[in-house]
């Protein structure tokens, strides 16, 4: 079978666990940014764990199925909808053929996925569904017009959902490999401060505003690899935190990495939330943190 | 060398340089360390997803004077028309058909790949042959361009913005994401470039 998309969204992409293992050959890892969520949307619908959803940012995704199908909407949290009647978010819900499924803008968090039972079949590129949007490495981004094939269904659907709980608190970050190259305790000094969520920010990072993180030192970093979680300190001092789509290599000091528990979160914070930082070890990044800063998430 | 943890999951290790980080990097690979990701760089290899510990009484048995294995040796054949022939010829005080010579004339090795899939930095160029990148890079550099950055030589896979001087163009494929290895370039293999 097959989803024929009507509408794409801002920007909605095939996902799946990623392509690791190939940045010595300069290609990204890519990935749903929020695994979380694309592994609870494919257990509802009882996809084998790295199967291939859709990532759809902020919504605007319509799409039609030619043939009966399970689908799961996780992720960030909006309005689902079955040719024009409500239905469930973070459940799996039947899709009759020809009739159409609507992800609408979410009120919460930025990245929804869509699983369907089977997966999307698309044509893998190196071990991966995944579209990369840095080098573009993998399947084309969604469009409209687009004709998404599904593969067999492994089984039926899970006839409950797990929501996470809520998540407040900061992002938790190790000592990055530059720490030395900025005045003081930079890690105290980035936990201390207050970011909020850049615009410019995407697949390949979440750019943050905040005061600056002054340099100890002058010159130049040569390029060095870099991993998912990655806190880069460009000249501007302000921090990008790299994701999924993140470079292979990069030429500024990394100040800290977040904590892989908490990235998923970074996938769903909004322009203008503000972010918070935690030394990872020193509390649960959910409740009960001392600093009784809180860092506005999206739960789903 | 000296290892920077990375958070809990990878290491970087500081070594001499590019020739030491590719050695590095395939010892490494060798010793069937299990990582994820080995990425060398100029002065750094990352060992990514990995137990940072273990990795590290790993390279504790490393010697940093074991040579780089030689890799493969592949030709690029070139057209030297480039933009920026000329002036790499001036900068070099010599005409261009022997700064063609002395471009054909060397055995680069691929240290690392990085800025895009397939795009290899390109090392084997003397100090003294070292030339600046332009001060504001073009907007659209073709693909199978062959450049010149500093004493880096390097192919574009495709075409994009850039900074380097461009010698000539090829036709040779540098990335296939149906071959394997997909870049044609990998790390370790040694380059000479002759006239199409």
């Amino acid at each position: 079978m097959s989803l024929h998309v009507l509408a794409a969204g801002h920007l909605t992409t095939v996902q799946d666990r990623g392509r690791p293992g190939y940045a010595h050959l300069g290609v990204p890892r890519a990935g749903a940014l929020d695994r979380p969520a694309a592994d609870l949307a494919n257990r509802l619908v009882g996809n084998p764990q790295g199967a291939a959803v859709l990532e759809v940012t902020l919504g605007g995704l319509t799409v039609r199925a030619d043939r009966d199908c399970w689908v799961a909407v996780t992720g960030a949290d909006g309005p689902v909808g079955v040719d024009g009647v409500a239905r469930g978010h973070a459940r799996a819900e039947r899709l009759p053929a020809g009739a159409v499924l609507e992800v609408g803008t979410p009120r919460r968090g930025v990245r929804s996925y869509v699983a369907v039972g089977g997966g999307i079949a698309v044509e893998p590129v190196l071990g991966s569904r995944s579209t990369d949007t840095l080098a573009w490495i993998g399947p084309p981004r969604v469009v409209d017009g687009a004709v998404l094939p599904v593969g067999e269904p492994a089984g039926g659907p899970v006839p409950h959902d797990t929501p996470r709980p809520p998540a407040a608190g900061p992002l938790r970050v190790h000592p990055g490999p530059r720490a030395d190259w900025f005045a003081g305790d930079p890690l105290a000094a980035v936990c201390a401060a207050t970011y909020s969520v850049d615009a410019a920010s995407n697949r390949v990072g979440l750019r943050l505003d905040g005061p600056p993180l002054e340099r100890a030192r002058g010159g130049e970093l040569a390029s060095e690899g870099m991993v998912l979680g990655a806190v880069q300190v460009p000249p501007s001092g302000r921090p990008v935190v790299f994701l999924a789509d993140h470079p292979v290599t990069g030429g500024y000091p990394v100040v800290a990495v977040v904590d892989a528990a908490d990235l998923w979160r970074c996938a769903q914070l909004r322009p203008g939330d503000e972010v918070r930082f935690a030394p990872a070890g020193s509390g649960s990044g959910s409740a009960g943190t001392s600093s009784g800063a809180t860092t506005r998430t999206s739960n789903s | 060398m000296r290892a920077r943890p990375v958070g809990p999951t990878a290491v970087l290790v500081e070594v001499g340089g590019p020739a030491e980080a590719l050695a590095l990097a395939a010892w490494v690979r060798e010793q069937g360390v299990p990582v994820t990701d080995v990425v060398p760089a100029a002065e750094t290899v990352l060992l990514d997803g990995t137990d940072p510990a273990a990795a590290v009484r790993v390279l504790a048995g490393w010697s940093p004077e074991a040579p780089p294995p030689a890799g493969a040796l592949v030709e690029v054949p070139v057209v030297y028309d480039g933009e920026d022939l000329s002036f790499v010829a001036e900068h070099w005080g010599t005409s261009v058909e022997d700064a063609v010579e002395r471009h054909g004339a060397t055995t680069f090795v691929s240290a690392f790949c990085g800025f895009a899939p397939g795009f290899a930095y390109l090392a084997g160029l003397p100090d003294e042959l070292a030339v600046p990148r332009l001060d504001s890079p073009r907007a659209r550099v073709p693909a199978g361009s062959v450049a010149l950055a500093g004493t880096w030589c390097g192919v574009y896979p495709t075409a994009s913005p850039g900074g380097w001087r461009i010698l000539g163009r090829t036709q040779v494929r540098l990335w296939d994401a149906d071959r394997d290895p997909p870049a044609l370039l990998a790390p370790g293999t040694r380059v000479r470039f002759v006239r199409a």
